[in-house]
């Protein structure tokens, strides 16, 4: 009898928090009706009621969290289109992924690099830019990449750079004078300092800071560029990706490589609260950094090609790209946000450099080259202290 | 008029549904498992996967000790801890019994990123250290940080296989034990921990194999020397070059790890009607 | 020494209920942070009422959670009442043996082994390399749960009563009548705990999920996978929810047989 009641509760328990979160919130007209008049394109279509499935970053989009938009829910209110949203934490995971089979996207947003192999490997839909009403607003210097020379399979979304984020109060200034990776391997701050936790961008640090080509094929230089990681490891309080902002903004390291973007949202994150965001900086290391575009595809075989041109186009619109430019804090490549007094990175030359950066992109490698990089790295982290 | 038969059909009927489902999704999985372990990319028989695996011998090693010392310190804190609940009054130990349940509600993930938010360098540990003039204490990012997050994570699956073998010992029995003579030490030693074995052996069980296999507690609380196993099957899954054939030996050698240790415990409990006993 | 093991179950306590106490705290901060305390607020509720996207993956938690119990629980009551029913000794303990093996394989093992296959058998046999998703995320929770409801129903089983079950056959019974009115009631709390017990496991799997979800997000992956932004508060109050949510469920529980037991020891003795 006493498990009847408690399975009652269990039940009740559930319905409520069903009936909760089914009604709660505004609906998707309201959304509508919010969006009146902001939106510059027109996407008007006949695809209402058909789903849509979007491969992201992780936490890479405005998604209505405190009171920003949510851009998945306004292109539903606004086309009838619904959104499958989900995310990955790596290039090379939404790599393994979507070559491993077992799942089908119509949009996905990797970096260059990814979206080279993609190419490569026919694994993407063309893409006419002459048919997206908001194509107009991509810069200049975002198109013809080297990924993509001809434009034809990708629509920039983001760009950054990575970056070296330090603690102005616990780095002494004359360590970061030469503004270079070299404040990596600097014995004083052993035990403060966070490795990156992706193999790319982690033995791109240690080639730049070695003077080595970052897109090279040849495996003697790989290996020297591991063996000079190997020894700023015993160096690392750990590998992080996402704890890097606890890390940084709670004061528990000092020095950390990672993407400009995330930089300012640290700093953005520090005003919030009560402290401030004074104690971090960050530079662009002069040996040379990994400057990334993270751009829209749509992949071979999409079942809603039509439908994921209109969220392509959509993401291009003035009014969502500044939400979103916002809310990511990454460089926007679309002039018409960039060009806006209202953005609030408007001028920002830390996020939108106009001084010459040295920086090289990712360019893709052939199998043996990556299987030889990936191999190093594992080895890398299976090392004991 | 007796109807009892020797065979029934119904039985048959019963079976197949979760015959069915065991076969093809037990049995079968695991086959598939060997089979990208012991084949190159072409389907032929290979043991190059598994010679692979020689440079990765350390992080094998280093799983199986980490997961061995959390899982004896697990024990350690588990089973006084259980043996105290046994002692309290029947609806204390409900409630108390409710308290250790709770947490294994709450996603493993989010308790380790608040655990972090508490032991971090700059964290509230430390900082309220300082506050009452400690020094700081290095938490985070090391071995011991990897085995605390194991055992903090695994801790209810440790005490409620015990606690539950434990609290059906009759009173009756301790009470005779005493009377012949059994000091409080020689009655855990002689009566009560015989009868807690099948308990501790599911306790093992339940705590070592999530730690010697987890991916996530090792990235995130430990330092640069704390790969585990499971990070690397991880790692290998989702990379670039896809490397199925590496994930799977490694798989089959940590199949192989648990199989060993279920063996070795096997020797100390003779159960076996219907299995272990249940959280 | 009573005093000392009180002492010892409050440390043990403490030390488990400390990070979720941050949690609880941090989910009233009026900050982003999840370090530094500013002052008391409802922001992160609020937002969380009016988050779309978090709604919608917290409905696809509960909706795997609630399938998958369910199915889980019915399929495991016919395999417990197959398995008792069972007369060659061999071949049940060759069915316990595998009964057993989710409950030790290691989930990443039970993960990766499920996405393999379902990826193979979706591009050979149903020439669909979409089949990751809400399906095949069911199949392996229902997978991963089976064990523990056989394992609750099964000692129930043995523990019914044969010569009951006999004498409504001789009194004219069906096999399914003598099944519904004399089994089934003896054995409904082993199903009502397997199903409580399967519905916590989908409710907080992450890594057997991540393998196997294709495009059906849950909360676990979708935490998994914030990496380009600081984890939102949000999740720390949704789970501050569910904590006090099942802390009353389970306080209503135990009062309900704290009372019972009262009510019933005076007449077992």
């Amino acid at each position: 009898m006493k498990k009847i009641v408690s399975l009652a509760l269990a039940a009740i328990m559930l319905a409520v928090t069903l009936i909760l979160s089914s009604c709660s919130g505004g609906g998707l007209a309201d959304l509508k009706a919010e969006l009146e008049g902001k939106l510059e394109g027109n996407y008007e279509n006949d695809l209402a009621g058909t789903t849509l499935y979007v491969y992201n970053w992780g936490e890479y989009i405005s998604d209505g969290e405190d009171d920003t938009l949510d851009i998945n829910a306004a292109f539903e209110a606004v086309t009838g289109i619904h959104v499958e949203y989900s995310t990955y934490d790596s290039n090379e995971s939404m790599y393994a992924t979507v070559s491993g089979g077992g799942v089908e996207y119509d949009v996905v947003i990797p970096s260059d690099y990814m979206i080279e192999r993609l190419i490569k490997e026919d694994r993407l839909e063309k893409i006419d830019v002459s048919k997206l009403q908001n194509y107009k607003y991509i810069g200049d210097e975002y198109k013809d990449l080297f990924y993509d020379p001809d434009n034809e399979y990708s629509v920039p979304y983001a760009v950054g750079y990575l970056c070296l984020i330090y603690n102005n109060t616990l780095v002494d200034p004359e360590d970061v004078e030469d503004q270079s990776w070299s404040l990596m391997w600097n014995e004083k701050y052993k035990g403060q300092i966070l490795g990156i936790d992706n193999a790319r961008d982690a033995l791109a640090i240690s080639m730049f800071s070695l003077g080595i080509d970052v897109n090279t094929a040849d495996p003697a230089e790989w290996d020297r560029a591991a063996d000079h990681l190997s020894e700023a490891v015993p160096l690392f309080q750990g590998w992080a990706m996402d704890q890097v902002f606890q890390k940084m903004e709670g004061e528990n390291a000092a020095i950390a490589a990672y993407y400009a973007g995330d930089y300012f949202t640290m700093v953005y994150d520090m005003d919030d609260s009560n402290g401030n965001g004074d104690h971090l900086s960050m530079y662009y290391p002069k040996d040379g950094t990994n400057v990334f575009y993270d751009a829209c595809c749509i992949l071979k075989g999409s079942k809603n090609y039509e439908a994921a041109l209109l969220y392509l186009d959509f993401l291009m619109d003035p009014y969502i790209a500044l939400q979103n430019a916002e809310y990511i804090h990454y460089a926007c490549p679309n002039t018409a946000v960039s060009s806006n007094e209202e953005y609030s990175e408007y001028g920002n030359d830390m996020l939108y450099p106009t001084a010459e950066v040295k920086a090289e992109a990712y360019h893709h490698l052939d199998d043996e080259v990556v299987k030889h990089y990936t191999d190093l790295w594992n080895k890398i982290k299976s090392s004991s202290k | 008029m007796n109807k009892k038969r020797k065979f029934s059909p119904g039985s048959a009927f019963l079976n197949a549904p979760y015959f069915a489902w065991a076969a093809l999704f037990i049995v079968i999985p695991l086959a598939v498992v060997l089979f990208y372990a012991f084949t190159d990319g072409d389907g032929h028989f290979t043991f190059d996967n598994i010679l692979t695996l020689k440079d990765y011998g350390g992080v094998i090693l280093r799983s199986l000790l980490y997961s061995v010392i959390a899982t004896a310190v697990t024990f350690l804190i588990a089973y006084p801890f259980s043996y105290v609940v046994c002692r309290m009054r029947p609806s204390s130990q409900k409630i108390a019994n409710m308290f250790v349940t709770l947490p294994m509600w709450i996603n493993l993930l989010i308790k380790t990123y608040c655990l972090s938010a508490l032991m971090d360098g700059n964290g509230l540990i430390n900082q309220a250290l300082l506050a009452i003039g400690f020094g700081k204490l290095p938490l985070m990012n090391n071995t011991g940080a990897v085995i605390f997050g194991m055992v903090y994570n695994y801790l209810p699956y440790m005490i409620l296989p015990i606690y539950n073998v434990m609290s059906k010992i009759e009173p009756s029995l301790l009470e005779a034990a005493s009377d012949l003579g059994c000091g409080a030490l020689s009655r855990v030693r002689r009566v009560i921990f015989p009868l807690t074995v099948p308990g501790i052996v599911s306790g093992i069980i339940m705590v070592f194999v999530p730690s010697v296999s987890t991916f996530y507690i090792s990235a995130k609380m430990g330092g640069t020397g704390d790969f585990m196993i499971g990070d690397l099957i991880e790692g290998q899954i989702h990379s670039q070059n896809n490397n199925l054939p590496v994930a799977a030996a490694l798989s089959a050698v940590l199949m192989a790890i648990i199989l060993v240790s279920m063996l070795i415990l096997n020797r100390f409990t003779e159960n076996d009607e219907g299995g272990s006993v249940l959280i | 020494m009573k005093k000392l093991g009180r002492v010892f179950i409050g440390i043990v306590y403490a030390i488990l209920y400390a990070p979720l106490l941050v949690m609880a705290v941090f989910s009233f901060n009026s900050a982003k942070s999840t370090t530094t305390f500013s002052g008391f607020s409802f922001r992160w509720y609020v937002n969380l009422f009016y988050d779309r996207s978090m709604r919608g993956i917290l409905l696809n938690t509960l909706l795997i959670s609630a399938c998958a119990a369910v199915l889980a629980t019915v399929l495991g009551v016919i395999a417990a009442y197959g398995i008792y029913k069972m007369r060659s000794k061999r071949l049940k303990s060759a069915v316990n043996t595998v009964t057993n093996v989710p409950l030790i394989n290691p989930d990443i093992i039970t993960g990766v082994s499920l996405m393999l296959l379902f990826t193979f058998f979706g591009t050979w046999f149903l020439h669909n390399s979409a089949i990751l998703g809400f399906p095949t995320l069911l199949i392996a929770h229902i997978t991963f749960n089976l064990p523990y409801v056989i394992l609750n129903v099964l000692p129930r089983l043995y523990a019914s009563d044969v010569s009951l079950y006999e004498a409504a056959m001789d009194l004219g019974c069906t096999k399914t009548k003598a099944f519904w009115r004399i089994v089934f009631p003896g054995i409904v709390p082993g199903i009502v705990s397997g199903f409580i017990m399967a519905f916590t496991l989908s409710l907080d799997d992450f890594i057997i999920s991540y393998y196997t979800n294709g495009h059906f997000n849950i909360l676990a992956t979708s935490l998994y996978t914030a990496v380009k932004k600081p984890l939102s508060p949000e999740y720390y109050a949704l789970y501050t929810i569910i904590m006090l949510a099942i802390m009353l469920l389970l306080g209503a529980v135990n009062f309900i047989e704290i009372r019972s037991d009262r009510k019933n020891t005076p007449v077992k003795k």
